[in-house]
């Protein structure tokens, strides 16, 4: 019984919150992308990428906010090729999406051996610290949560109503749904689908890159070898999972996050139970929701489908 | 001189879908587009709407040469298009709809609440009432309709162009459209109407251009011409408008439906007991707006949906358990609605798309092999037969035109020798020459003694065909009529929902 009160405390729920940011950046990016009615399953490869563009800036500038940008670059020009396959050269969506998860888990190992000469991990470099938020900090239960974390942690939080304020309450919004749901139907009003695909796509890559690089250059501070293990997979199941909308994705988060960390508390306090099978929680949960949510879930009608002028 | 295209010239890859084709539209008048399909209208118009560039060729507004680059640039110069295929977000708000690429704004963000006055206003000024809150797929294909008209207004729309629209509408709607129609002329707009549809150029039109092949072929006053003369010069050859077919005696009855229940794939119950008979030699024809049940009667009927409650039986065999195979050998044979999805495998050759359903039996099945040569003989006789216009059995599927495909269906369906045939939407999207060919081979079968079930959108498809009417709506049978007793008036009424004691 010990071990179990070891493992709910509110240690937990902070960790909650820091494992969602890593799920909660690819899940807004996917929203983006999906509506706009682009399939980005690249998410993962994009975020490893800039995971590892982080780290190398923060190395060379010993800057860890210019990692960052450096991550948020290489994000973009990776979604870029994404783009450009999909919308211009109208190829298999999903078969680019392969392929740039695979230059994701290839590339940045490559160049961890010519930079580092180092098979699997990179040097540890300057990070971005938590932040405490004056006020925030001092409010019981709360505080501890949500009143020191990582500013990306915060920046990934307040994207949530961002996204959705600009997605359903702005113009721009209703347009690039618009090219997700009927791209005839905006050619004819003079809203260019190709304009507002690429638009959803690189909003995409800019938040994804967020997410790798709060995975490198935050959590951790050093490029680890696939250190994403699926988030971006996770990501784009919470996206489903939330109807594409960012609050629901917000929601289905905040679930993955406290899996995870609900898992990492339990092997730390030696729970009665082989680690492996608490190290499957997060992903046993993914699989659980996307059966549940699937025959409901309405994707954009036009997700997937490249669109070709008249 | 309002507007005028000049030897506009576009091409498709191996097709030449405009040849030279001049258009001259006068201020103020209704001008019809008379075609059949693939004779080039839609893309002329599609020029004319800022979608796609002419290869060659000019248009002039008032004497001034415009360029479209996108439709914005042809929306500035007052036209407006009402595409075929409304081209309207069915997730989005009648509101969202009408205000998209236009929005007005409130700081960043849009001002729904200006958006939802705009729309009453204009809905109000032109008389077309609409919903301004409803979701575009939870409202009416004509309301559809009416949202489209309203957006081409609010953006300034001087000409319209009305791209086949009556082919989604109910007899009630086209009348509702032609008031429209004229009451925009009224208040000044020019309108152009593109239909392949003789009556309804004669009923609203004051002008019309006729093309064929890519060309134009006729420009004449709508008063000074019948009918015939427009087929004529439509399809290029004389062409039988009605359908002949003579009296023929029912026998006994071959299909019998009785209490028959079924939902849709969301559990929605689609069709509510229905009990109806088709004897031998009769054409029964059901007659109803899409999306009353008819789909689902089909798919039942053929096994491809499972029934809830009820019996269908077939020459006094009960045949409700039976899957589609067995169901076909039984001496049911379909012509499915959607010819290109259920019809045929468009990526197969001909001859193998003949074989579908007979794959297995003999001649041309051998133990596990198939004989091809047999298989390529009895395509050729269905070639032949049917009049399928192909260079060879190899073709494939896909290749064909709309009326071939059909055609190609038809012959291996009448080859089963059915009892019975289903035939769904037999003539959608077909040109003249083709639907007569299709009507009359119906006829014929029907005069040797078969039955036929007619399930069809069009209306004047199940007045000349049908020995019997049935009306369906929301999944009942709500009238019955003999040939001849029903008025198109009075069918739309009760295709529309209405009572029959109400009429």
């Amino acid at each position: 019984m010990e071990v179990w009160s070891n493992v709910f405390s509110l240690a937990l729920f902070t960790a909650t919150i820091r494992s969602a940011t890593p799920i909660l950046f690819p899940a807004l990016a996917g929203i983006f992308s999906e509506r706009s009615g682009v399939l980005n399953i690249a998410l993962e490869g994009i975020m490893l990428i800039s995971a590892f563009a982080a780290v190398v800036g923060s190395y060379y500038t010993n800057n860890a906010w210019l990692g960052v940008l450096c991550a948020v670059i290489a994000g973009v020009l990776t979604s870029l090729i994404h783009a450009f396959m999909c919308i211009n050269l109208r190829a298999d969506q999903a078969i680019v999406g392969t392929g740039i998860n695979i230059l994701g888990a290839g590339l940045p190992s490559f160049l961890l051996l010519k930079l580092f000469g180092s098979q699997g991990i990179s040097p540890i470099v300057e990070r971005i610290h938590e932040w405490r938020i004056p006020i925030l900090a001092d409010i019981p239960v709360i505080g501890p949560i949500l009143g020191e974390q990582s500013p990306l942690v915060y920046i990934s939080l307040v994207m949530v109503p961002v996204s959705y304020f600009v997605l359903f309450k702005t113009p721009f919004g209703l347009r690039l749904r618009s090219v997700g749901e009927n791209p005839h139907a905006s050619e004819t009003v003079g809203v260019s689908v190709f304009r507002f695909r690429y638009l959803g796509v690189i909003i995409s890559g800019v938040l994804a890159a967020l997410g790798g690089a709060f995975l490198s250059v935050s959590y951790l501070a050093q490029f680890v070898k696939l250190m994403t293990a699926g988030r971006g997979f996770i990501g784009l199941a919470a996206m489903i999972f939330g109807r594409w909308n960012p609050w629901g994705a917000l929601f289905a988060c905040l679930l993955f996050g406290f899996a995870d960390a609900l898992q990492a508390a339990a092997q730390a306090s030696n729970v009665p139970i082989a680690p492996q099978f608490l190290r499957m929680l997060p992903y046993v949960l993914t699989i659980i929701a996307l059966v549940g949510a699937m025959g409901r879930a309405n994707p954009p009608a036009f997700v997937a489908k490249p669109y070709e002028k008249a | 001189m309002y507007l005028e295209m000049k030897n506009i010239v576009r091409r498709f890859p191996g097709v030449l879908a405009n040849d030279h084709i001049c258009l001259e539209i006068e201020k103020g008048e209704i001008h019809g587009l008379l075609g059949e399909n693939g004779a080039g209208k839609t893309t002329l118009m599609n020029v004319l709407c800022g979608l796609a560039r002419p290869d060659e060729g000019e248009i002039l507004i008032d004497g001034m040469k415009v360029e479209f680059g996108n439709c914005l640039d042809a929306i500035k110069c007052g036209i407006g298009m009402v595409h075929q295929h409304f081209m309207l977000v069915p997730v989005f708000t009648v509101t969202e709809n009408f205000i998209l690429g236009n929005e007005p704004r409130k700081g960043a963000r849009i001002d729904t609440a200006r958006a939802r006055e705009m729309v009453l206003e204009l809905s109000e000024k032109h008389g077309l009432k609409v919903d301004p809150d409803a979701l575009i797929k939870d409202i009416s294909v004509g309301m559809q309709q009416r949202v489209e008209i309203l957006k081409a207004l609010s953006r300034g729309a001087e000409l319209m162009i009305l791209d086949e629209p009556t082919a989604v509408l109910t007899p009630q709607e086209v009348e509702d459209l032609y008031r429209i129609m004229r009451s925009l002329q009224e208040a000044g707009h020019t309108i152009i109407f593109i239909t392949h549809k003789l009556q309804e150029i004669k009923e609203i039109t004051d002008r019309v251009t006729v093309l064929r092949d890519g060309r134009v072929v006729g420009i004449v006053r709508t008063k000074d011409v019948e009918q015939v003369e427009l087929a004529r010069m439509m399809v290029g050859r004389d062409v039988v408008l009605r359908v002949e077919k003579d009296q023929h005696a029912p026998g006994e009855v071959m299909m019998s439906v009785k209490d028959l229940r079924a939902n849709d794939s969301r559990g929605l119950t689609k069709l509510k007991d229905i009990t109806f008979d088709v004897r031998a030699g009769e054409i029964v024809g059901i007659a109803g707006v899409a999306g009353n049940g008819q789909e689902e009667l089909v798919e039942v009927l053929t096994g491809l949906r499972k029934q809830e409650s009820g019996s269908i039986t077939l020459d006094m065999q009960d045949i409700s358990q039976l899957n589609p195979r067995e169901r076909m050998y039984a001496g049911l044979a379909h012509i499915p609605q959607d010819r290109q999805r259920r019809g045929l495998v468009m990526n197969f050759s001909l001859v193998d798309n003949f074989l579908l359903g007979y794959e297995d039996l003999k001649p041309f099945a051998r133990g596990p092999m198939l004989d091809y040569r047999e298989a390529e003989k009895f395509a050729s006789k269905l070639i032949k037969m049917f009049d399928v216009r192909t260079p060879g059995s190899q073709i494939l599927a896909r290749t064909l035109s709309g009326g071939n495909q059909q055609k190609a269906i038809l012959a291996r369906e009448f080859q089963r020798d059915p009892k019975l045939l289903i035939a769904a939407q037999p003539t959608r999207g077909l040109d003249v020459a083709a639907i007569e060919f299709i009507h009359n081979e119906l006829i014929k079968f029907r005069d040797q003694d078969k039955a036929v079930l007619l399930i069809s959108m069009e209306l004047t498809e199940i007045l000349d065909l049908s020995d019997r009417i049935l009306v369906i709506y929301e999944g009942e049978i709500v009238g019955e009529f003999k040939s001849g007793q029903a008025t198109p008036e009075q069918l739309g009424l009760l295709m529309a929902g209405s009572k029959k004691g109400q009429m």
